[in-house]
């Protein structure tokens, strides 16, 4: 699996995704700048990463969806290449039209870091095939814009397309606003386009993938890419 | 010169009433005109202001944190420079430091706050470290007070807001609530930075006829005076102080970190010095002083954001993510390419000379010519008098009046403003990224991993205010202990310190005293544990009409451990371990929180630290993590024995069941403050019971783990869930205005 970590300026979680793409397909990924126009050749999967790209200054996202390297993106993404876009990635692919609905301010207008469970979906997408359906994973968050809204039609296809793959929930599944820590519209952590090949989630998978530092919930994410591109080779 | 500077126009002429209001007295201006031999211009003025205050020149510090022990073997470099530098091995150093942003934070508390922390990290990557970790150590007045509200919710979003944006995590710290800082809050923000260490840079130029470059964002109006503000104390017009406060660009401050690590790993840097307090000035001074060179300055070459600064603006201006450097002149093109792919401004803007003398130009004219050895390092320095409080009276346990219930009190406490859990304010922070974080906040210390490990650092800031007020010797010596404390019960060595000493008007003799006595106590604190101070800084004059905070000498300790997965951690491990306490309790009341919370009084002598006995359980408590011996470790700290262990139930949903010796009292017992305590479990009680006897060491069982109940024998049993309720429910009630 040969992966291209886009880095815009204020982008954070870089080098967390770097190693954690290591540490699941043993190569480093390439990071490609924020103005390259070209992503390397032969790139499985594109990361858009974590973290406050130009500061997050206007709007969450709404500049790096502007930034050179996104025509390439893109222009990936249209031939069926696999994106994965977390945290501030998934604004971004939201502002850059490759995911639909938008991430509003938390509900309790604060930026919150901790734990947070999420209900796997399905089991059947590139994203997804190292869990199972119904599996709850224990994985952080750190956002202060993760309050996911779309309109009604939106979600309504969202929804009837199977599309959303990770949704917060309490420990054992349940689908709970208690366990919502952001407010976003049917508990929706992460979502796919229509063709399937973005996924943009808000929590941090690669932040747990290392027994040593204590959960590895979120190495299903990565194995199952992994796997992925392993059968289609 | 004498005549170029007499007819510069348009400056207003110095007068006694605008010499005060830079915060000089008539004897320093006198010393002004003197060094000189001619009257300063308007800037001149200006650039001593900002050099000679007591934020900048540490004028009546000095001659006290001179007896601070400052080397070990594993200390780089000491205080004097941006940050303390360790040596952890393997190549590698932590760069580390704390400093206060107190006034600005009160005044606008979100802009005040982020700057601070803007600042501190500066400060760690300026010497080649790339940050990995942040703390804070944050006072409030009263809860009651109509201001804390929106302090607390203004500093922590300001905190939050520059750390999560910057990439950093911040970790550790803590937050108290008390009445003595209701018109002067605290903000002490620490950063923890990773460096190789044979490329540690420094602010010492070296050199004559060498770029000085400038570096990061534009120059604006914002913060001029900023050091000056700092260095006095609040009036009823503090509110009316906000222009001094900066505004923080956390993104400008990534990106000139990103730029800052470059350039220097392409051998491009000779000096770099950022410019926090008293801006361009104070960063060109140092660099100059420090290498016994002079600088001179042409103000047209600084990038500014606005048209028509003129010279005094500019070398005061405070505003933020910037730096200055001395590179290789064979680099400087490489350089440059570097800082535009980032975005960032650079500009040559002087050069060094042989001359000792800080030259500013500015519209072609000579606006400054200064002795800059006199400007920097042979600042004004002064032995204010001081008066040390008298020692207090020890409170006999047995004349403290006892509660009507064991139970009913660990309610109370468990739920007060200074022992509940302070989740509220840590969620706020980003603890987790760079994916490196052992131990989050919450326990003794936390816990960063060395980028892959095995090593970690244990972190951890503390300080006891009301100790030190009672006795500002026992009290700078208890700041120190328990620092080493929860450095030990996570496993960790205890390698060094940074202090961030916040005090009240230095000229009044009795806070002087205060200052004095805290500085001794460190000091005797510091080369009995060895634990060097390695950084630091001094914040004075924290007062507001007339009335000072507490003395707030907090210490920000660094340790190493040398396997991360070995860390200890406070929550039980499982049902039917035997719960034992390391140390002697005589049920110390005086000062503690059951005296002020439960007794309504503030009285007594505040329990001694004695660390001889400090050290021998420290490394007791180490040696029995080294060797597998225990499954939980706590330090016995605030509100004692009780609310310790009740911390351990909670952060592990398991209870206890609790026997209470009988020749202390019971309240003196499980709340007595005593000292060089910690709480640990274990499965086998045997072999830490024989070394404890070899050693040296009081051991006493209290009981064992088990159930969801926390019951002592003869008392109320509480339950685990309600016990967290409580100590989870203040603080998030409280910011919504339920209470």
């Amino acid at each position: 699996m040969k992966s291209a970590v886009v880095v815009f300026p204020g982008i954070n979680r870089e080098r967390d995704m770097a190693r954690a793409l290591r540490l699941a397909s043993g190569r480093e990924p390439a990071m490609v700048w924020h103005a390259d126009t070209a992503l390397p050749a032969g790139t499985d999967l594109v990361v858009i990463p974590g973290g406050f790209s130009y500061g997050d200054y206007l709007r969450c996202g709404a500049i790096a969806a502007r930034a050179p390297i996104m025509d390439a993106v893109r222009g990936f993404a249209a031939k069926g290449g696999l994106v994965l876009a977390i945290c501030n990635g998934f604004q971004i692919a939201c502002e850059a039209g490759l995911l639909p609905g938008v991430l509003m301010r938390n509900a309790q207008l604060r930026f919150i870091c901790r734990d947070v469970y999420l209900r796997v979906e399905r089991s059947d997408t590139p994203f997804t095939r190292g869990y199972n359906a119904g599996q709850v994973i224990r994985v952080p968050v750190a956002h202060g814009e993760g309050n996911y809204i779309a309109d009604g039609e939106t979600i309504a296809r969202l929804e009837s397309e199977g599309r959303v793959l990770f949704r917060y929930s309490s420990p054992d599944g349940m689908i709970d606003p208690n366990w919502n820590h952001n407010g976003a519209m049917n508990g929706i952590a992460g979502i796919i386009n229509e063709r399937g090949n973005v996924l943009g989630m808000m929590p941090h998978p690669e932040n747990h993938v290392e027994a040593s530092m204590g959960r590895t919930d979120g190495r299903g994410l990565f194995a199952g890419l992994l796997d992925h591109f392993k059968v289609a080779a | 010169m004498n005549q170029t500077l007499s007819v510069i126009p348009n400056e207003p002429a110095i007068t006694p009433e605008l010499i005060a209001q830079h915060g000089l007295t008539p004897e320093e201006y006198e010393r002004i005109v003197k060094l000189l031999d001619r009257t300063p211009s308007f800037t001149e003025l200006g650039i001593f202001s900002a050099m000679w205050n007591e934020h900048c020149s540490y004028k009546s510090s000095k001659v006290h944190l001179r007896t601070l022990p400052t080397e070990a073997p594993w200390v780089i470099q000491g205080p004097g420079e941006n940050a303390g530098v360790i040596d952890i091995g393997d190549g590698l150093a932590v760069v580390f430091k704390m400093e206060s942003h107190n006034h600005p934070s009160y005044i606008e508390p979100y802009q005040g706050a982020a700057t601070g922390v803007g600042g501190i990290l500066r400060d760690v990557f300026t010497m080649g470290a790339r940050p990995i970790a942040c703390l804070n150590a944050l006072s409030f007045g009263d809860p009651k007070h109509p201001k804390t509200r929106a302090l607390v919710a203004g500093v922590v979003a300001g905190i939050g807001g520059y750390g999560n944006s910057f990439g950093v995590p911040t970790v550790g710290g803590e937050v108290r609530f008390d009445r003595r800082y209701d018109g002067n809050c605290l903000v002490n923000a620490m950063a923890v930075g990773l460096a190789e260490t044979d490329k540690i840079f420094y602010a010492k130029a070296t050199g004559i006829g060498m770029p000085i470059v400038y570096l990061g964002s534009k120059t604006g109006r914002d913060g001029i005076h900023g050091a000056t503000m700092a260095s006095a104390e609040f009036g009823a017009d503090a509110e009316e102080k906000r222009p001094t406060v900066q505004v923080g660009d956390p993104f400008s401050e990534k990106l000139l970190l990103e730029a800052c690590l470059e350039i220097m790993a392409k051998g491009c840097v000779i000096a770099i010095q950022d410019m926090g307090a008293a801006g361009l000035t104070c960063s060109a001074v140092e660099m100059g002083a420090k290498g016994d060179l002079g600088v001179t300055l042409d103000l047209d070459k600084v990038p500014c954001r606005e048209t028509g600064m003129s010279a005094y603006e500019m070398m005061l201006s405070e505003s933020q993510e910037r730096m200055l450097m001395v590179l290789k002149p064979d680099k400087e093109k490489e350089a440059e390419a570097i800082f535009r792919k980032w975005g960032l401004d650079f500009a040559v803007v002087g050069e060094t000379t042989p001359s000792k003398r800080f030259v500013v130009r500015h519209g072609g004219a000579v606006v400054a010519d200064l002795p800059i050895k006199e400007l920097g390092d042979e600042a004004p320095v002064y032995r204010r008098p001081f008066t040390e409080r008298g020692k207090q009276a020890e409170i006999d346990p047995a004349s403290v009046k006892a509660p009507v219930g064991i139970a009913e009190v660990l309610e109370a406490l468990i739920g007060s403003p200074n022992l509940c859990s302070k989740r509220w304010v840590w969620e706020q922070y980003d603890h987790v990224i760079l994916g490196n974080t052992v131990q989050r906040p919450g326990g003794d210390a936390a816990v960063i991993r060395i980028n892959d490990g095995p090593k970690a650092l244990a972190l951890t800031a503390d300080v006891t205010p009301r100790y030190c007020e009672a006795d500002p010797f026992e009290g700078g010596k208890q700041a120190v202990a328990e620092a080493y404390r929860n450095l030990s019960a996570v496993g960790a060595k205890p390698l060094a310190l940074t202090d961030n000493l916040n005090f009240g008007n230095p000229e009044r003799p009795d806070i002087m005293g205060q200052f004095v006595g805290c500085v001794r106590g460190i000091g005797a604190a510091a080369r009995a544990l060895d634990f060097p101070v390695v950084s630091g800084n001094v914040s004075l004059y924290n007062e507001t009409n007339g009335r000072a905070i507490l003395p707030t000498p907090t210490i920000g300790g660094v340790g190493l451990i040398d396997e991360f997965t070995r860390s200890m951690t406070m929550a039980f491990k499982s049902e039917g371990e035997a719960i034992l306490v390391i140390g002697g309790t005589r049920g110390w009341l005086g000062q503690s929180l059951y005296l002020r919370e439960l007794c309504g009084r503030e009285d007594g002598a505040p329990p001694p630290v004695d660390l001889a006995v400090e050290r021998r359980h420290g490394d007791f408590v180490r040696s029995l993590i080294r060797d597998g011996l225990i499954t939980a470790a706590h330090d016995v700290s605030d509100g004692g024995l009780l609310v310790a262990l009740v911390e351990m139930a909670i952060a592990s949903g398991i209870g206890a069941v609790l026997e209470a010796p009988s020749e202390v009292p019971a309240h003196a017992f499980w709340f007595g403050e005593d000292q060089a305590r910690y709480l640990v479990t274990a499965r086998n009680v045997e072999p830490i019971m024989e070394r404890a006897k070899a050693a040296g060491v009081p051991v006493t069982p209290l009981g064992a783990t088990g159930g969801a109940l926390v019951s002592i024998s003869g008392e109320r049993p509480l339950r685990v869930a309600d016990l967290k309720q409580r100590f989870e429910a203040w603080l998030p009630a409280y910011m919504v205005g339920s209470h």
